[in-house]
């Protein structure tokens, strides 16, 4: 007989690490929406946003969610520069391009950061590491609680920026139709690095909710690269709504099918999704037709 | 289907020549380094030359052809330890296996029209689900992984020096250089590259894609499974992380684009200038972890932004440029 | 009518919507064995829409094809192709990074599988269009009139019954086009049906034999060229509604001046 609480415990623990997923996938979402572009370096960059807070934290006390004002415009700027240097240059207008180069962005930062930082699997302590809360039968991890309600946080956020601003009315007529823009005088190259900038952004946000109830290690890229595509792919290539339920709904599949399957069979759960999305519904829950 | 031979003759002559050239290597030297060096050379080659068939020519990047790799190696190891049987027999039944691994996963994603980025995708999502099982079924040896007894012999594909292992993994790379040279002076390979340069043109004209994709991807996961196969025999090991991890992935993608994609001799020239670059930086730097993948994604990045068509496109550029200048001098032109 | 049973071509109540816009709306049309027929209309007529019903890129909502007496509705293009049915494309799409040669080859391709005679045929059909010294030419080199001929040599190269061009004419200057009518002549007397959708006028005057008109998906006209020119419908639909009353008020007035 299953027992619901510790069902219940499970999909809570998914909801909470959905929510992260859901933000790490939104930044995807955007720059795939905007650049049409597949950025298979977005999970090495949440590797080095991840290490970026464990330095911030052993080398200088900083607590990751006080070292947000400092990662989240890191990675905005490693994300404007990325685009506007290399990717931009390197394309030739060609998809195949892009898609070889920002594998090989990844394959360098994946082992710059091994050079750096060798393979060890590091963690931090931080005073509130170990604290949990009753949410009815189950016993859900501080952390993880505010990992939920700051991913949701800076999902609100991004997309206020995207709907409310001027630089978001630029980010979403460059995305509709980029050559009309340009002719209305928007600087579409500055758009992309902007939207890149803020995609990597949301990785810096999530890694300083990460850290504390996770680790990192130069592989921890790969691994969320799948779950962010998954994510991505399942809710729609650039809707927001979709990596947002996307995300909850992988998070919660990814949890349960650990507790039914073990940890390692149950991440196979999510590329079954991830296959299965791609042969028969590609565009997803939300998105366009592909 | 008939080959051009008339046609492909000097590219057949250019195969005799090179195969002839390296089978001399083993025979005047006892260099250790040296041969190791050939073997390491030729076996990236074949990689990248499997990948190429389906990637250059086929126009279908793929970024997880660890799973063809890690097919082989397994069925290699596996129908050695479980079934006792003779490692040639076995290499017969790793090729079929990674040919049909291919077959599958082509036939499912092309089936659905998956193309560019998307393709990529599942083909690393396959990779990654194949790791996972291994790792996490018993019968492979999960997380141990599967070793071979040591017995040298050549009925045992077991060599007592790297000579032995020179001379099969150059056997393979022949294989696979004429494969090539086939596909490059037969329909097939016509057909194939139409679908890569323009799908809907080559279906108006009478081309099958899904027919001549699937084709494709079988010959390309069967090569890649003998290297995977031949991994195994060299290093009597083989693991979930070596066989479908993203490294061989990523090599054999990395040294067909930098030596020039969809050509003959592309994928053999980056695979040594991968493996020469590899070295110098091993003696700079010393074994330090993770400094080669660092170069070879780096020159992945350069090649893409500076010489799209690898370092063999070069010779292509160079020869248009000194042909348009020949023409500009004749007062011809368009 | 046009005789059924000459017909190599029957297209019977084809009807294809996307979303809310019907494209193409019950249309059929004959084409007689060995003539050349235009198909035309204003932009957005719907007429590259029918082509790619007839030769199978699009599967009909509702109606029928008939090709050299088969039911081929929905059948995959490149069936129809073996059965003898090419089509071009409005915005030429040739294998870019191959030769010209390379690029008839794939055509010729369909009629045998040894690659030296496909070759062959390919500098034969070359030289048919006058593509003789740009035969070892990557065809991203060619001018847009060269990629034109290409896309036509490499359909000839098929050596099909039935033709479709699809404004083969198109961003061609006065010179070219003139150098391009008698080429496609030279096809259609060389045996192959041909139905080609066409905007400039002087081409489909000078060539065609057949001319149907499509207007917002459907047919309006249909007749010889000098019949549908003077068609008021036609006028209308090019010209916008009442012109053809506007013009022959204007041809009164000036008459009675």
């Amino acid at each position: 007989m299953i027992d619901l609480g510790i069902v219940f415990s499970s999909v809570l623990n998914g909801l909470t690490t959905g929510a992260v997923y859901a933000l790490i996938a939104l930044g995807l979402t955007l720059i795939y929406g905007v650049l049409h572009i597949i950025n298979f370096a977005h999970g090495a960059s949440l590797m080095l946003a991840l290490y970026a807070v464990y330095v911030l934290k052993q080398h200088w006390g900083i607590d990751p969610y006080l070292a947000l004002p400092l990662v989240v415009p890191g990675m905005f700027a490693l994300g404007y520069a990325l685009q506007r240097l290399i990717i931009n240059r390197a394309s030739h207008g060609k998809d195949e391009n892009i898609l070889l180069v920002t594998l090989g962005l990844s394959i360098v930062m994946e082992n710059a950061a091994l050079l750096f930082f060798k393979s060890d699997t590091r963690t931090i302590d931080t005073a509130y590491t170990l604290t949990t809360i009753a949410i009815g039968p189950a016993m859900i991890a501080l952390p993880k609680l505010v990992a939920f309600a700051g991913a949701l946080l800076v999902s609100g956020a991004l997309l206020l920026i995207v709907g409310k601003t001027d630089l978001g009315r630029a980010i979403r007529a460059v995305a509709r139709e980029k050559q009309g823009a340009k002719l209305m005088g928007i600087n579409v190259d500055h758009v992309y690095a902007m939207s890149f900038g803020i995609g990597l952004s949301c990785l810096g946000a999530a890694a300083c909710f990460l850290l504390p109830a996770y680790y990192v290690n130069p592989q921890v890229g790969s691994g969320f690269v799948l779950v962010a595509f998954t994510v991505v792919v399942l809710g729609g290539m650039g809707s927001f709504g979709g990596a947002l339920v996307g995300g909850l709904l992988v998070g919660v599949v990814e949890s349960l099918g650990g507790l039914f399957l073990g940890e390692s069979l149950g991440q196979i759960g999510i590329f079954v999704i991830f296959i299965g999305v791609l042969l028969f519904r590609p565009q997803g829950l939300f998105g366009a037709k592909v | 289907m008939t080959i051009d031979i008339k046609g492909g003759a000097k590219d057949l002559a250019g195969i005799a020549l090179f195969v002839s050239l390296v089978a001399i290597i083993p025979l005047v030297t006892d260099s250790g380094v040296a041969l190791n060096f050939v073997m390491m050379a030729l076996y990236a080659a074949l990689l990248s030359q499997a990948w190429n068939i389906l990637g250059g020519f086929g126009g279908q990047f793929s970024f997880g052809h660890a799973l063809f790799f890690g097919t082989g190696a397994y069925f290699q190891a596996m129908a050695q330890l479980n079934m006792g049987l003779n490692p040639w027999v076995a290499l017969a039944i790793a090729v079929a296996g990674g040919s049909v691994v291919g077959v599958v996963v082509g036939a499912l994603s092309f089936r659905y029209g998956l193309k560019g980025s998307y393709f990529a995708l599942v083909t690393l999502a396959f990779a990654e689900v194949f790791r996972i099982l291994t790792l996490s079924v018993p019968f492979t040896g999960a997380g141990v992984g599967l070793m071979l007894p040591l017995q040298e012999s050549f009925a045992n594909m077991q060599f007592g020096s790297r000579k032995g292992y020179v001379y099969l993994v150059l056997s393979f790379v022949t294989v696979a250089l004429l494969v090539t040279w086939g596909l490059k002076h037969s329909r097939f390979g016509a057909y194939l590259q139409a679908i890569r340069d323009n799908e809907d043109s080559a279906r108006a004209i009478g081309v099958n894609p899904f027919n001549i994709k699937l084709g494709a991807i079988a010959i390309s996961g069967g090569l890649m499974a003998a290297g995977g196969a031949f991994y195994v025999q060299v290093f009597q090991y083989i693991d979930p992380g070596i066989a479908f991890g993203p490294a061989t992935s990523v090599e054999a993608l990395v040294a067909a684009i930098v030596g020039g994609i969809s050509t003959l001799w592309g994928p053999l020239l980056g695979a040594l200038v991968l493996h020469v670059l590899a070295d110098i930086t091993r003696n700079m730097f010393g074994q330090l972890p993770g400094i080669n993948m660092v170069i070879y994604g780096v020159v992945l990045v350069m090649i893409v932004m500076f010489l799209p068509r690898g370092i063999g496109g070069l010779g292509a550029t160079a020869k248009s440029v000194w042909v348009g200048v020949w023409r500009k001098k004749d007062g011809q032109h368009e | 009518m046009a005789n059924m049973n000459n017909s190599l071509l029957s297209i019977r109540g084809l009807s294809k919507s996307f979303g809310g816009l019907k494209a193409v709306q019950d249309v059929s049309i004959e084409v007689p064995s060995g003539s050349l027929t235009a198909l035309i209309g204003p932009n957005g007529a719907g007429k590259t829409t029918l082509f790619a019903l007839m030769s199978g890129f699009l599967k009909p909502d509702s109606g029928s094809v008939h090709f050299d007496g088969q039911d081929i509705t929905g059948r995959a293009p490149h069936l129809n192709a073996q059965l003898g049915m090419t089509r071009t494309f409005q915005i030429v799409q040739p294998f870019a990074a191959q030769t010209v040669r390379e690029n008839i080859a794939v055509g010729a391709h369909l009629k045998t599988k040894d690659r030296r005679t496909a070759l062959m045929q390919a500098e034969r059909v070359a030289d048919q269009l006058g593509l003789g010294p740009l035969l070892d030419k990557p065809a991203s080199d060619l001018t847009v009139a060269g990629r034109k001929r290409l896309e036509l040599a490499r359909a000839l190269a098929t050596r099909p019954k039935l033709l479709l061009l699809d404004e083969v004419l198109a961003g061609l200057n006065p010179q070219e086009i003139s150098e391009m009518i008698p080429v496609v002549r030279g096809i259609a007397q060389s045996g192959v049906t041909v139905l080609m959708i066409e905007h400039v006028m002087q081409a489909v005057m000078n060539l065609a034999q057949n001319v149907w008109v499509l207007a917002q998906g459907q047919l309006i006209a249909q007749g010889s060229p000098a019949d549908v020119t003077a068609d008021e419908r036609v006028v209308e639909a090019y010209l916008g509604h009442g012109t053809a009353a506007r013009l022959r008020k204007a041809a009164q007035a000036g008459a009675q001046a």
